[in-house]
């Protein structure tokens, strides 16, 4: 089922640029009407729940407060939420990597003879590719969350942090029904589309012995763990089987109970514009008689420790995975998630993918230029992610270590060249004047009745939908000079 | 008051009318105007493609040329907020903490063309007059990193003879994003078809905004699909008057 999913960033081999994955998708017209629709939704739904509270900006202040804190002291934190989740009956696995990750949570199935285990928030074992692995070692894994499992179906992948299924519509996920589940005849009422899902998925809740989450927090103070959603599945996903394995990045966990009241606050409101999620699952290690009687969470790294030692980019790690800022993005709402060739998608995903899986790799390292710059993620970011002051941030990094690697094509580059000799002209009034002057007179071939309708090489990209006004023959500072001067 | 012109290098070379214009809406509102000739780039389009350790050569020379002046000026959101918002990252990397005082102390001197009218001259009237049709694009860099708020909105509504008419979806970007606009052209295209489709509804002569690389952006697109809508930079229109006023 799950063979046939492209090569990802986080998978082993090389992924495409954004660039080059951007153009299937900007050609799918289909696409591009369900996520316009999906986002301007959303996005001003978001807009009206934000708007009810008149101490947003404040909450948000509080949020990166925490958050910042949290991560200085990242270390104790864990420690504490280790010592908690023990105390309460819990065991506490540490993974360096996703192949750790996973293999501590192939054996916890396998030591409980598991063939199929349940899964819910599945971001972060898309990240570790967690199912490719339990496939591997003859487990079948059954994505939960309606909108996952949609995705797992169609053997695709999650284009939207929040609703992975965002591309499909409804017709599209119908067909999808009839074909994968057991079913003779279906409309594509809502409805009776979540039917058809909830009767297949019951089955599956019941019979697994081994129940696989991710997490939206975990409480150092108290050993919390805490899963938001909106189905209920993910609360049938923690409480029916016998075992719980919870897996999340260490950049989850908060130090008090007392946080909630931020997070709980910023978190509905900007991902689903609600002003509280329908089902919010809390536990704290095992409870006698009530639930699973075994529970382990998995601390991954996984690049985590690369990001927080970068001063700017650390913020990055605030994100409380609303996915605000996809639904704002104006390059997301044309691109869609796939083109970013990574479970994280959008401006979260555009600084986060390329620092967790490091720099110097061509798909991800395309990624930060995936933006215009226009900030419309920072604005709505809950825990106030200065976005695009990292992706210009990372863009530096990309760009430096192609230098620093002192190859061949680094050198040859024929950006790098341009930008150096730009550089040049720039640090020096007189190389700069002979330049505007050189600009007027070479474009003589290109410009015809005041109009330049077609550029050479990397410039046709422009001219291919636009024109380009002509340099003029005067500059200002030569009607500075002659007027003024 | 006399303010130092940040012409930006985008504005000089392509777009001299804005320069023009500029200079001579603030001489009617009596602000003396000097004009560095030693200033040539902000180093924005090296600094946001990621070519910043070439950039920094050209922060040292802004702060040097304009760190004199009491007040700065630009027609230009985005130019402004290189030197507002960046120009500290670059001191970071360049790892001279002077070179940050320097940049601290000046960034707050330096203001947007709508801005420096509306919040420190306090104008919202300048005197213009533009008998056409015309609607606003806030540029993001203008409505989002400087804030500029309503500031050119305050301005075109004083403007007598101008039918001002709401763009909707002002406030998604256009597409531009300087060198976004050649590496991911395609995307950019699909950004600029509905900014185009969004003026072309409001059946404007034409499409104002306060960054020529905007309008630059905007307009090649409206050229391109001959749409008879022009683009005029803020400044031009605020600095017609009913007299052509040529000084």
């Amino acid at each position: 089922m799950t063979a046939t999913r492209p090569p990802d960033a986080f998978s082993k081999g090389k992924t495409p640029t954004f660039e080059q994955s951007a153009k299937a998708s900007l050609s799918d017209s289909q696409l591009r009407r369900n996520l316009g629709k999906a986002t301007k939704t959303i996005r001003e739904k978001r807009a009206v729940a934000v708007g009810e509270l008149p101490d947003w900006e404040e909450l948000r202040e509080a949020g990166r407060a925490i958050k910042e804190r949290t991560l200085r002291h990242l270390g104790e934190y864990l420690a504490q939420l280790e010592e908690s989740v023990t105390r309460a009956g819990g065991q506490v696995h540490w993974a360096r990597d996703a192949e750790e990750a996973n293999r501590i949570i192939s054996g916890i199935a396998k030591g409980h003879g598991a063939r199929e285990v349940v899964k819910v928030k599945s971001i972060a074992t898309d990240e570790t590719k967690l199912n490719e692995h339990l496939e591997d070692e003859g487990i079948a894994a059954f994505e939960t969350d309606l909108a996952e499992l949609i995705i797992q179906l169609a053997g695709e992948t999650s284009s939207h942090i929040l609703v992975p299924a965002i591309h499909k519509n409804r017709a599209e996920i119908r067909d999808l029904f009839l074909k994968e589940l057991d079913v003779d005849d279906l409309s594509d009422d809502p409805k009776d589309l979540t039917e058809a899902a909830r009767l297949y998925l019951r089955k599956k809740f019941l019979s697994a012995k081994v129940g696989i989450s991710g997490a939206n927090f975990a409480v150092a103070e108290t050993g919390t763990v805490c899963v938001v959603e909106s189905e209920g599945n993910g609360r049938m996903c923690t409480t029916l089987p016998p075992v719980l394995v919870t897996l999340m990045g260490i950049e989850k966990v908060i130090p008090v109970w007392r946080d909630f009241e931020v997070f709980m606050q910023l978190l509905p409101r900007s991902s689903t514009a609600e002003r509280m999620n329908p089902y919010t699952s809390l536990w704290t290690g095992v409870s006698r008689d009530d639930g699973p009687q075994e529970f382990h969470l998995v601390l991954m790294d996984n690049g985590r420790t690369d990001v927080l030692a970068d001063e700017i980019g650390r913020q990055t790690l605030n994100c409380i995975r609303c996915s605000a800022c996809l639904n704002v993005c104006p390059v997301y709402e044309r691109t869609g998630g796939h083109a970013y060739n990574s479970v994280y998608p959008g401006p979260i995903g555009a600084i986060l993918t390329p620092q967790l899986v490091g720099i110097g790799k061509p798909g991800p390292d395309s990624l930060p230029y995936a933006s215009s710059l226009c900030g419309a993620c920072y604005q709505v970011c809950p825990v106030k992610i200065n976005i695009p002051e990292v992706l210009v941030h990372l863009r530096g990094r990309v760009v430096r270590h192609k230098q620093d690697s002192g190859t061949l094509k680094a050198r040859l580059d024929p950006e790098n060249a341009a930008m150096q000799a730009m550089a040049k002209v720039f640090a020096d009034r007189g190389r700069f004047e002979k330049a505007q002057k050189a600009a007027r007179i070479g474009q003589w071939p290109f410009a015809r009745d005041g109009n330049i309708r077609r550029l050479p090489g990397r410039l046709a990209g422009w001219t291919a939908v636009r024109d380009l006004k002509p340099v003029p023959e005067k500059t200002f500072r030569r009607w500075w000079r002659e007027n003024r001067g | 008051m006399r303010v130092a012109l940040f012409i930006t290098c985008f504005n000089d070379t392509l777009f001299p009318e804005t320069g023009v214009a500029t200079v001579r809406l603030l001489e009617r509102l009596g602000v003396e105007v000097d004009f560095p000739e030693e200033q040539t780039c902000c180093g924005q389009m090296h600094f946001n493609t990621g070519y910043q350790r070439e950039a920094i050569p050209l922060v040292r020379r802004f702060v040097e040329i304009f760190g004199g002046y009491e007040a700065i000026v630009a027609p230009s959101g985005s130019c402004v907020g290189m030197v507002r918002e960046l120009y500290a990252m670059a001191a970071d990397l360049a790892g001279d903490p002077a070179l940050k005082r320097e940049v601290e102390a000046l960034a707050p001197r330096v203001f947007e063309l709508s801005e420096f009218l509306v919040n420190r001259l306090g104008v919202e009237d300048v005197g213009a007059y533009y008998p056409h049709r015309v609607t606003y694009h806030p540029t993001c860099h203008s409505l989002r990193m400087l804030k500029v708020g309503d500031a050119p909105l305050k301005l075109l509504r004083a403007v007598r003879g101008m039918d001002l008419v709401e763009l909707p979806e002002a406030e998604q970007c256009c597409g531009f994003g300087g060198t976004f606009a050649i590496k991911n052209a395609d995307t950019s295209a699909a950004m600029l078809s509905d900014k185009i489709r969004h003026v072309l509804s409001t059946e404007s002569e034409v499409c104002c905004a306060g960054d020529n690389s905007c309008l630059l952006h905007i307009g090649g697109g409206l050229r391109r699909g001959r749409a008879g809508v022009e683009t005029v930079h803020l400044a031009q229109i605020l600095a017609s008057t009913a007299d052509g006023g040529n000084t």
